[in-house]
């Protein structure tokens, strides 16, 4: 099973993960991104890059399934307005051994925060808005990777 | 003609107000940091969004390229700032 969409549709994580579960590997692991409601954040919207976006992600997705034995991976992630509380990105992953599904889980967040066309901004509640900066944090979790 | 489209993303696109352009291709041996510097010429806006190289990020073609890297015979530039998906 490889699963993988970006769009303005939420998604029903907890259907994903039972996808997952069925195919039989014994161990699933997921991730799933929440808008924060922090200093007064009312809204975000997501831009991206649509025809490098799903090239980027399915080259991820094909980097993770030649390191790790998995079974399953499904990839969602959302563009356009979300507020604080909704889902923006999963990440899900099934293998036999939670090792692997726990490792390439970290490793396709960590590589999609980094290195997928998309972009934040932030709508306040008293009206200023801001591009999301990219944090050297980020970096260096990819780096872990090798 | 060769032609290059350019595309931009979030605040360079903003500050350039269009979110592409196609131009007159620079030629093959062009880097894209002296396109930038070229853009950087056409306006209040283009002067804005590339003010500082230093926080652009290119793709060529759909592939993450560093600045100096020659634009080739691409037709699809995108410059943006790093990304913060996720």
């Amino acid at each position: 099973m490889i699963e993988f969409r970006v769009g303005a549709d939420d998604f029903d994580a907890a259907d994903l993960i039972a996808r997952l579960e069925a195919l039989g590997g014994g161990a699933v692991a997921s991730f799933t991104g929440i808008v924060r409601g922090d200093d007064g954040l009312v809204s975000m919207r997501l831009d991206h890059y649509p025809a490098m976006t799903s090239a980027q992600i399915s080259t991820l997705i094909d980097k993770a399934m030649e390191r790790w034995p998995l079974l399953g991976v499904a990839v969602i992630h959302r563009v356009g307005l979300l507020s604080p509380g909704d889902r923006i990105v999963f990440v899900g992953t099934a293998s036999r051994h939670r090792a692997a599904a726990l490792e390439a889980c970290g490793y396709l967040i960590d590589w999609l925060k980094t290195s997928a066309p998309f972009w934040k901004k932030e709508v306040f509640a008293d009206g200023t808005a801001r591009w999301v900066q990219a944090r050297a944090e980020d970096d260096a979790a990819r780096d872990r990777w090798g | 003609m060769e032609t290059l489209n350019i595309l931009y993303f979030a605040w360079v696109r903003e500050a350039i107000g269009k979110d592409g352009e196609q131009i007159e291709h620079p030629g093959a041996e062009t880097r894209i940091i002296d396109l930038i510097a070229m853009l950087k010429e056409k306006g209040a806006g283009y002067a804005e969004a590339f003010a500082n190289p230093e926080k652009l990020r290119a793709a060529i073609d759909h592939a993450f390229v560093p600045l100096d890297c020659v634009l080739g015979h691409a037709s699809e530039l995108a410059l943006f700032p790093p990304v913060t998906g996720g």
